[in-house]
């Protein structure tokens, strides 16, 4: 092992800045779900969600215009695509199948035949039955991989990996607070694949400082610090990479994939990046922080097991 | 140098993209598309026991599920998805579909033909007539007719019986069809509804009969429908993407790491196509989340060749030979490699518990592809980088990404 072999930026050093950037983000996070709480889509909130191809340029004043021949005052539809040729309309209420014929048939008497529309309708009781699975599926989910790292490492891995998963998918969750992006079912896989992927990062890091820890004797705070910030330096062009090959495919989503499937891209963007940051900025500092002062004994212990 | 190593290596390739290339093409016409890329819809119903009927038990969801394949079978529907979720839940998934309102309207209709007397009480219900029993047939003046069979003669005779010399409402939900007068008990256990009816008319209340009574009483919950351009150019702008994502990865992994980065370009290839045989398989039906998880799985199968790689090239740059770099670098990120592939695994299988419908498929893409993932991008990648070094054709450390002066004498 070649510690200290060169002057790198010291992650361990500096860890309290980092920690006061993701408390910072949190916050402002927490405060946003007060303020904005999240836009919720029919999935959460139950209502009618109406997404229109209409196979030409449209303006929201002329769809304003349409909704409102139709009969539906006061709504305000987002107009997107290329060529801004889709609209999303959003009735809280749960349209049946005439009035859905009715809105339709407004759009297609303006715009053609062309026009094509995708429709979902959710109950109010399933909307919340939905919420609430989708709390414990991350409540299950972390508990789970935490587990398993407790297992195959030890507690204190563990519970900096969780802290670090949890952050990562409540920064996801706040971005779409704060810029008042829609949630809905694709957001939660995105979510979930975000601790997935967040925990990959952590576990090679991870890995790396249990198998430095094996290989040195490390008798003081200073030579841990020195042996966590060497671990997260080797395995640095890997996270580069990793996190690089996944946001290309990610990104790629984002542009060039079908409007269903933006926002599902763009959670997974947001959680990427901010799994990337948070195994090296937070988790492994975190580490470096429950695992105190080692005395000789403790690494002699450690790398007997 | 080592012909037999570059030979097996040769060999194994161009049998694998031999064999990509042969059956790609009946692959992809084989792959089940979900509603969202084909234009359809879905529909979750809650069941409810229609009042005075039966109670919701699996028997009686399942039960009620058949009906509506049978329902869905005389629109002609190719393929109806219909299954039963938890204790009261029946979900519907009809691809390809063009009469969208008439099909629903269908569906749900609970067809509740009942039997009541003159005070209004139900004295024969949905379930008590045979399925399919409902047939045209004329009167003594040539008139259509519409006869119908009750599985309980007994009951039936019974019903008759007590109720002579009044009347027997027949009712198709709360539309009275005929309102006859009982003469005598009726044994046989068939009834008839006579009315001024032509023979269309007559044909067609048959058909109604027999779409099934539901045994139980459906609400919709959620319903999520596509129209069919709009799916197909979900479909065609999700592959385009993910084709590019793929394109560019595979470039920037060969320009990083060389010799391995062609093999893993090879490997990520032969992972995606192995995905796909094993979806068809399953006769699993793809949607855009699941398409989503697909290409995002690339992502992770990349992963894994890059862990490995970054650790092959550390144990170069520490001095040793390619074969042991290769044994202690693969040795060391298969531990690594699988520890974060559990932990995927456990999300993903939690997702599968948890979630519904599109959830579930993208969860369940997710397992297989960590699966697959493993064995291309782990196995099939270390023996054929093994057979390159082998071949002894690819030794200068630059091959394989590492500058001659990072290597550090042992």
């Amino acid at each position: 092992m070649h510690f200290n072999a060169k002057v790198h930026f010291d992650f361990v050093k500096h860890r309290k800045k980092f920690y006061a950037f993701s408390i910072a983000l949190t916050l402002i996070g927490i405060l946003s779900l007060f303020i904005f709480n999240l836009n919720y889509g029919v999935d959460f909130k139950a209502g009618t969600n109406m997404d229109l191809a209409i196979g030409k340029p449209i303006t929201q004043a002329e769809a304003i215009d349409v909704l409102k021949q139709a009969g539906y005052e006061d709504m305000t539809p987002t107009i997107g695509g290329a060529g801004n040729e889709r609209v999303t309309a959003r009735f809280d209420e749960v349209l049946n199948q005439d009035e859905i014929r009715k809105i339709q048939d407004a759009f297609k008497a303006k715009f053609g035949d062309q026009v094509d529309a995708e429709v979902n309708i959710v109950s109010p009781d399933m909307a919340r039955e939905m919420g609430a699975k989708t709390i414990y599926a991350v409540i299950i989910a972390s508990a789970a991989i935490m587990l398993y790292v407790t297992i195959r490492f030890e507690w204190r891995f563990a519970l900096a990996a969780n802290i670090a998963i949890l952050y990562d998918a409540f920064v996801v969750v706040a971005i779409f607070s704060i810029f008042q992006l829609q949630v809905d079912l694709p957001f939660i896989a995105a979510v979930l694949t975000t601790i997935g992927y967040s925990i990959n990062d952590k576990i090679v890091i991870f890995d790396r400082i249990r198998e430095n820890l094996r290989f040195s004797k490390i008798k003081n705070k200073e030579q841990l610090a020195d042996m966590v910030n060497n671990s997260i330096w080797q395995t640095m062009a890997r996270n580069i990479y990793t996190v690089l090959a996944v946001l290309v495919v990610a990104i790629s989503l984002f542009i060039f994939g079908s409007e269903s499937i933006k926002l599902f891209a763009l959670a997974k963007i947001i959680g990427l990046t901010s799994g990337a940051y948070s195994s090296i900025c937070i988790a492994s500092p975190l580490w470096y922080q429950f695992k105190g002062d080692p005395k000789p004994k403790a690494a002699k212990t450690q790398a007997s097991a | 140098m080592n012909g037999k190593r570059i030979i097996a290596f040769l060999a194994i390739v161009v049998i694998m993209f031999g064999a990509i290339a042969w059956t790609s093409p009946s692959l992809v016409k084989d792959i089940r598309l979900g509603l969202d890329l084909k234009g359809g819809f879905e529909v979750l119903y809650e069941a409810q026991p229609i009042e005075g009927g039966e109670k919701v038990t699996p028997a009686s969801l399942k039960e009620t599920a058949k009906s509506l394949e049978a329902r869905a079978d005389k629109f002609g529907i190719a393929e109806p998805e219909i299954t039963t979720e938890g204790s009261n839940r029946i979900r519907i998934k009809l691809a390809g579909v063009t009469n969208e309102d008439e099909v629903r309207a269908m569906l749900k209709k609970p067809i509740n033909l009942t039997f009541r007397g003159p005070d209004g009480k139900i004295e024969l219900q949905g379930n008590d007539f045979t399925q399919n029993g409902a047939k045209v047939e004329f009167d003594q003046l040539g008139k259509p007719m519409v006869t119908i069979k009750l599985k309980d003669a007994k009951k039936f005779e019974d019903v008759t019986t007590r109720l002579t010399g009044q009347t027997l409402g027949i009712y198709l939900d709360e539309e009275m069809l005929s309102n006859p007068s009982v003469n005598y008990p009726i044994s046989g256990g068939s009834a008839q509804i006579s009315g001024e009816y032509t023979m269309e008319e007559a044909t067609k209340l048959a058909d109604t009969i027999n779409m099934g009574a539901l045994p139980l009483k459906l609400t919709e919950k959620y319903t999520q429908s596509v129209g069919a351009t709009l799916g197909q150019e979900s479909l065609k702008k999700t592959v385009e993407a993910g084709v590019i994502g793929t394109i560019i990865i595979l470039v920037f992994l060969i320009i990083l790491f060389r010799i391995p980065g062609v093999v893993a370009a090879i490997t990520v290839i032969s992972y995606t196509w192995l995905l796909v045989v094993v979806f068809n398989l399953m006769n699993a039906t793809l949607t855009l989340p699941g398409i989503a998880a697909f290409v995002l799985g690339i992502g992770m199968a990349v992963d894994a060749n890059i862990i490995m790689y970054e650790r092959i090239k550390e144990e170069i740059r520490s001095g040793k030979s390619l074969l042991s770099s290769l044994k202690t670098g693969s040795k060391n990120s298969f531990r690594t490699i699988m520890d974060a592939n559990i932990t995927n695994i456990i999300s993903s299988i939690v997702l599968y518990y948890i979630g519904n419908g599109a959830i579930r498929g993208f969860a369940l893409t997710m397992i297989f592809s960590i699966l697959v993932s493993i064995l291309t991008n782990v196995f099939l990648s270390r023996l054929l980088i093994y057979l390159l070094i082998q071949s002894k054709l690819f030794t200068k450390p630059s091959y394989y990404g590492v500058k001659e002066d990072e290597i550090r004498a042992l």
